[in-house]
């Protein structure tokens, strides 16, 4: 069974858009130049309605992570156990993204040892293959593998 | 809010037996359990003219009323956020009733999560915020939404599994003094504990809440009333809820600070209207869907200093005798998981004194709804 896709909202599109490019954007207030996430209609620090999506660098360290064992949905019950992380972005230290650490882009969820994370590791993002929908999930890569 | 100040209070209190599998229905249950606390309290079902329960409720107020034979109704209410609104059901009653909108108030909870469906398997639809940033990477579960705070916890602050297991055997403790608790005859050791499977490391099977058929219910009336009723009235002193500034439920990750979560909001309101503090609480019932959230309460609350909840839980600290008793029915750990409303009936039980694991002339408890959700708490009193 595959895994779950992405089930975008107009506020999150972008964010799925540049992805799929194999660029990692976050919104930005175009007035006040907060960044913000996840995605939302108003800026919760000036209640602008005017957003940009800026590049950021990809690299980050991990907040956080779990490792998941069943009972699992189908799919992910067969890779368990795979690591889930939180990646605190560099350039945006407010802003955290869910992901999984992986040995390559196209690599399976569970390629990565857990015994080998470590809050405060150095990652970078990579793009996972285009899904049926054409959607490129981020993941990431340890800075010393 | 000082108008609600021991106003109103909890007259009569009902639930069914708590198992994995209930043959009857979510509404039967729910209607068993409002009979039962009616007939607590002494009070007529055709009395009952306003009710009050959660969102994710699925029996209603029209089924439920029309069912147990209530009078007309003026007063009812839902609240959000899963196990963050048990308390709140309490709080929307008890302005209700001081208010004069109303003046025989039901709340309740009927769930079969037993048997019934689980919620992370309805994935068919993800809700689109914030599950199109948490579900495709596997975040899947209640279980690692919170393994993630609490990897993070123990990181800060040093705390350990030895931590955990010390809430979740201070549940199972009185669950073992506890007859209608699911874990009854159940003893739990560190040994079990420690070589216990994963479901989401940091957290293990003990860390998890039960998976529980059941329902409760509790009666709220005028303190006036209440002293007429058959029961020593559990006035309602303090209630609050809390949905803390840049919040974003299960997965708080996103706010500047995830670890300090709703029990602080909550908290705030929630003293600043009590004529005590934490140091005068007796007993505590404090929500336990995950180890890891009683830590965080306690912090929350005002028990301890930011980072101390840990070491809050050591020598007995949370057992009968201890600093704070705590769960003393077992709480979701051990009695049963009904979105915390067996946390309020056992509140009500300690200041009746009629708790199996009574706590000496306790007359001072604090209930507490989910943390990590929007949240709700009430100070009760004797």
């Amino acid at each position: 069974m595959s895994l779950l896709s992405p089930v975008v909202d107009g506020d999150g599109a972008p964010f799925w858009e540049y992805a799929s490019r194999g660029e990692l954007r976050v919104q930005t207030c175009a007035d006040c130049a907060e960044p913000r996430f996840p995605p939302r209609p108003c800026c919760p620090y000036c209640q602008s309605f005017d957003s940009d999506w800026r590049p950021v660098s990809g690299r980050g360290r991990i907040w956080s992570y779990v490792v998941p064992h069943p009972p699992l949905l189908p799919g992910y019950a067969e890779l368990a156990p795979y690591n889930t992380v939180l990646v605190e972005l560099t350039d945006a230290p407010r802003i955290r993204l869910v992901g999984n650490v992986v040995t390559a882009a196209d690599a399976p969820l569970d390629s990565v040892d857990p015994a080998r994370l470590r809050i405060g590791a150095g990652v970078r993002v990579v793009f996972a293959p285009p899904d049926e929908q054409g959607l490129r999930l981020p993941r990431w890569l340890l800075e010393r593998p | 809010m000082a108008g609600l100040k021991d106003a109103t209070a909890i007259a009569g209190i009902g639930r069914t037996a708590f198992a994995k599998q209930l043959p009857e229905s979510e509404r039967t249950l729910a209607c068993r359990a409002i009979v039962a606390a009616l007939d607590d309290a002494g009070i007529a079902a055709s009395e009952v003219d306003a009710f009050a329960s959660y969102t994710m409720e699925e029996t209603d107020e029209v089924e439920i009323a029309k069912a147990i034979g209530a009078g007309d109704v003026t007063f009812f209410s839902k609240v959000g956020y899963g196990g963050g609104g048990s308390c709140a059901t309490l709080a929307h009653l008890a302005a209700a009733v001081a208010t004069g909108q109303a003046s025989v108030g039901v709340a309740w909870r009927s769930r079969k999560r037993g048997s019934g469906p689980r919620p992370w398997r309805n994935t068919a639809v993800q809700l689109p915020t914030p599950g199109q940033w948490t579900r495709p990477f596997g975040l899947l579960r209640p279980a690692d939404e919170i393994g993630m705070l609490a990897r993070r916890y123990m990181h800060e602050y040093g705390a350990t599994r030895d931590h955990f297991f010390n809430v979740a055997l201070a549940c199972r403790n009185r669950a073992n003094q506890n007859p209608a608790a699911m874990m009854y005859d159940r003893p739990l050791t560190r040994d079990m504990y420690m070589t216990s499977r994963w479901i989401s490391e940091p957290l293990c099977l003990f860390d998890n809440c039960l998976e529980t058929d059941g329902a409760l219910a509790c009666v709220v009336v005028s303190a006036e009333r209440a002293r007429d009723c058959r029961q020593k009235p559990v006035y309602l002193h303090s209630v609050a809820q809390g949905l803390p500034a840049q919040h974003h439920g299960m997965v708080n990750y996103w706010n500047d600070d995830p670890l300090t979560g709703p029990a602080w909001t909550a908290a705030r309101q929630l003293w600043k209207t009590a004529d005590f503090g934490p140091d005068d609480v007796d007993v505590a019932q404090i929500y336990d869907a995950f180890t890891p959230l009683i830590p965080l309460s306690l912090e929350g609350y005002g028990f301890c200093g930011r980072g101390e909840g840990a070491a809050f839980t050591e020598g007995g600290a949370l057992e009968i005798g201890g600093r704070l008793p705590l769960n003393t029915a077992g709480g979701g750990l051990s009695e049963a998981y009904v979105h915390g409303f067996n946390l309020i009936t056992e509140g009500v039980r300690q200041l009746r004194g009629t708790s199996t694991a009574q706590v000496p002339s306790a007359s001072t408890c604090l209930v507490t709804a989910g943390e990590g959700v929007p949240t709700s708490a009430v100070l009760l009193r004797s």
